[in-house]
């Protein structure tokens, strides 16, 4: 190993130490704060299939496919064991 | 003496217990199994249960638990002398804090990672679990309070530290929004986070703030002590990301390169310890050193906070059961170095023993300001810093320890405020600004009516804080012995420090009771005829327990044979 190969390797290592040092205390807190945020989205797009009047819907139809992978943890979030939607059935 | 063969002796013995002392505990007590599924990986989920290198994990358990606590709490006891107050932090950590903080993270991690208030509800029952939340909530105001008296006399004892201190904010913001905006990497934000910090407090000696004597007749003392409230209030509302979390990681940095100054300064100066070992003539007020050292001493000794950390975060990331000797054992370890730091420095940073009694006159005095003092003097004539900068570098770590942990009590007792709203149906309590509001002013009541306002109530509340955390450390050891008689190993090893710290916080609570009441300090009186009854109740909810479970253990093994 050169000592430009030592020494990049030896500061990614460190890179690496120190962001996990940054982080790791934290991911709980920084996902559930993600999570509030994303939430109201997910009400957004989803609100007028189970029958809640929502004015932005049309605007937000197209975005339905694309989060229906987060629709399966957020309706558990939301204290819903099971879909609330006959045509969405993720468990 | 030199205060080099205390270090030394201080650092033998540590090793000695981390290599033996928690080998056996490891072994044969917990019996620690590098085969057992850790919840971080049976309920992995990527955000609070992550299997995390071991070091990493030590890293954070060693620097949240190292504060400003460590190394008030040892600058106060120093006035019985030197020897009391270093036995107690070699013993209480080797034989306490070490088999306390492994227990903690071991017994959290056979029981889901699930938090220490969670798992006492089955362990000991629902009375103990509620006693905990009150015991919590009594420590976060404590520590509210103890911290802004304690950042305020600093402020004025230090002028040079006004400007770093509240640059080190500046910092965090800074480099909050690079990381979590920008994405960037951390290593050269970091560096030159640090480097900016050191620059402002190279600056800081050249620019000293003080504050008028007199503002709408509060003295300048009383002037600190509503700012950082007000500071500690509206950081704890912003999100973590912005100002906590980069405040975090670099007070985790200042505290492994103020140690290593630390300990190279005294290795290479190589003080006199000028305070006797016994300190025969103390000031008149010192209360009695049995049982006020072991409650003067918490953090840096034992301290129960340690569990709080233990059973909420760290435990949901242990990589291998085995790991938990190196993160808790070893975590406390590195804050029995920061206390023994202290007492070397507080012991030898002095010139002579009549001068070192100029700073400590009464009971309470010392605390941060001994220890910036004595340490500047080992710092510069050990490794040729100036005196005022090894002073304001000094000044600015404790502060931003206290300050930190302001911020995060606050956020805490934000929360518990919000879930009382909801359990009581007071949506009003919920609110975000309503919460920290009565948080906030609950803690300044409480600094206010110890003294504070005046800046002549020295750390009148410093023990009291030190019962609380005794009291929740004994709670979290009783927890910790049920679990272990409920397997069937030996609990004398945490059964025996538990009795030994309820015993002393109870004695200490009646003395300072007494003390308290002779002061005509109301509101401490209220505090401890409170944490008193808490302690009564833990003792009497261990002795049922235990005696409980020993009958069921005892009939079952009468049952079998």
């Amino acid at each position: 190993m050169t000592k430009k190969q030592f020494i990049r390797r030896f500061l990614s290592q460190a890179q690496e130490l120190a962001s996990e040092f940054y982080t790791a205390p934290y991911r709980g807190t920084m996902a559930k704060a993600g999570q509030d945020e994303d939430d109201i989205l997910m009400l957004f797009v989803f609100a007028e299939l189970m029958g809640i009047p929502n004015p932005v819907a049309y605007q937000t139809l197209e975005l339905q496919p694309l989060l229906l992978e987060r629709f399966h943890s957020w309706h558990r979030r939301m204290g819903m064991s099971h879909s609330p939607l006959d045509h969405i059935r993720c468990c | 003496m030199s205060a080099t063969y205390l270090a030394a002796g201080g650092l033998i013995a540590f090793i000695a217990g981390y290599l033996l002392y928690s080998e056996f505990i490891a072994r044969r007590v917990f019996r620690l199994d590098p085969g057992y599924r850790t919840p971080a990986h049976r309920l992995q989920d990527g955000i609070d249960y992550v299997p995390t290198n071991r070091f990493v994990l030590w890293g954070h358990h060693f620097t949240s638990v190292a504060g400003a606590a460590p190394i008030i709490g040892p600058a106060v006891a120093i006035i019985w002398g030197w020897g009391p107050a270093f036995a107690w932090v070699i013993v209480g950590t080797i034989f306490f804090a070490g088999v306390h903080d492994l227990g903690a993270i071991w017994t959290s991690v056979r029981h889901d990672a699930r938090s220490i208030g969670s798992f006492t509800g089955d362990l000991v029952g629902k009375r103990a679990q509620n006693l905990l939340m009150i015991v919590i909530f009594l420590l976060l105001l404590m520590v509210n309070a103890v911290f802004a008296v304690a950042i305020a006399k600093s402020f004025i004892n230090t002028p040079s530290s006004v400007l770093p201190a509240w640059s080190a904010i500046v910092v965090a913001l800074i480099l909050g929004q690079l990381i979590y905006r920008y994405r960037a990497g951390l290593l050269w934000p970091s560096l030159g986070g640090l480097a900016a910090l050191y620059f402002f407090l190279y600056l800081g000696p050249a620019f000293p703030v003080s504050l008028p004597d007199h503002v709408l007749g509060l003295v300048p003392n009383a002037q600190w002590i509503i700012i950082m409230f007000a500071y500690a209030a509206i950081a704890s509302m912003l999100p973590v990301w912005m100002l906590l979390q980069p405040r975090d990681y670099i007070n985790g940095l200042q505290l492994f390169i103020g140690l290593g100054i630390l300990y190279l300064s005294v290795f290479i100066s190589n003080p006199e310890i000028v305070v006797p070992a016994f300190n025969q003539d103390p000031p008149e007020g010192t209360p009695p050193i049995f049982p006020l050292l072991f409650v003067t001493i918490a953090c840096g000794a034992i301290s129960g906070f340690h569990s709080l950390v233990g059973s909420g975060t760290t435990s949901k990331q242990i990589n291998c059961e085995t790991d938990a000797r190196l993160v808790g054992y070893g975590g406390s370890v590195g804050e029995g170095l920061l206390a023994l730091a202290t007492i070397v420095v507080v012991t030898s940073g002095y010139t002579s023993l009549d001068e070192w009694k100029t700073v400590y006159t009464r009971f309470g005095d010392g605390g941060i300001t001994a220890f910036v003092n004595g340490g500047a003097a080992i710092v510069s004539s050990g490794i040729g810093l100036s005196r005022e900068f090894s002073a304001t570098l000094l000044a600015v770590m404790a502060i931003l320890f206290a300050g930190t942990t302001m911020d995060t009590g606050v956020r805490l007792q934000r929360y518990i405020v919000q879930e009382w709203g909801q359990d009581y149906g007071i949506p009003v309590l919920t609110n975000h600004v309503v919460a920290t509001f009565i948080a906030v002013g609950t803690c300044m009541i409480l600094a206010f009516g110890a003294g504070g306002s005046s800046g002549t109530g020295g750390m009148t509340i410093w023990p009291l804080f030190g019962t609380t955390n005794q009291l929740l450390a004994g709670l979290c050891l009783l927890v910790i012995s049920l679990y272990l008689l409920k397997l069937g190993r030996p609990f004398w090893f945490t059964l025996l420090p538990m009795t030994f710290l309820l015993m002393t916080t109870i004695l200490a609570l009646f003395q300072q009771l007494g003390s308290l009441i002779n002061e005509a300090k109301w509101v401490l009186v209220v505090m401890d005829t409170l944490i008193l009854g808490a302690a009564i109740m833990i003792a009497l909810e261990a002795i049922g327990a235990f005696l409980r479970k020993y009958r069921k253990a005892g009939s079952e093994s009468e049952a079998k044979s």
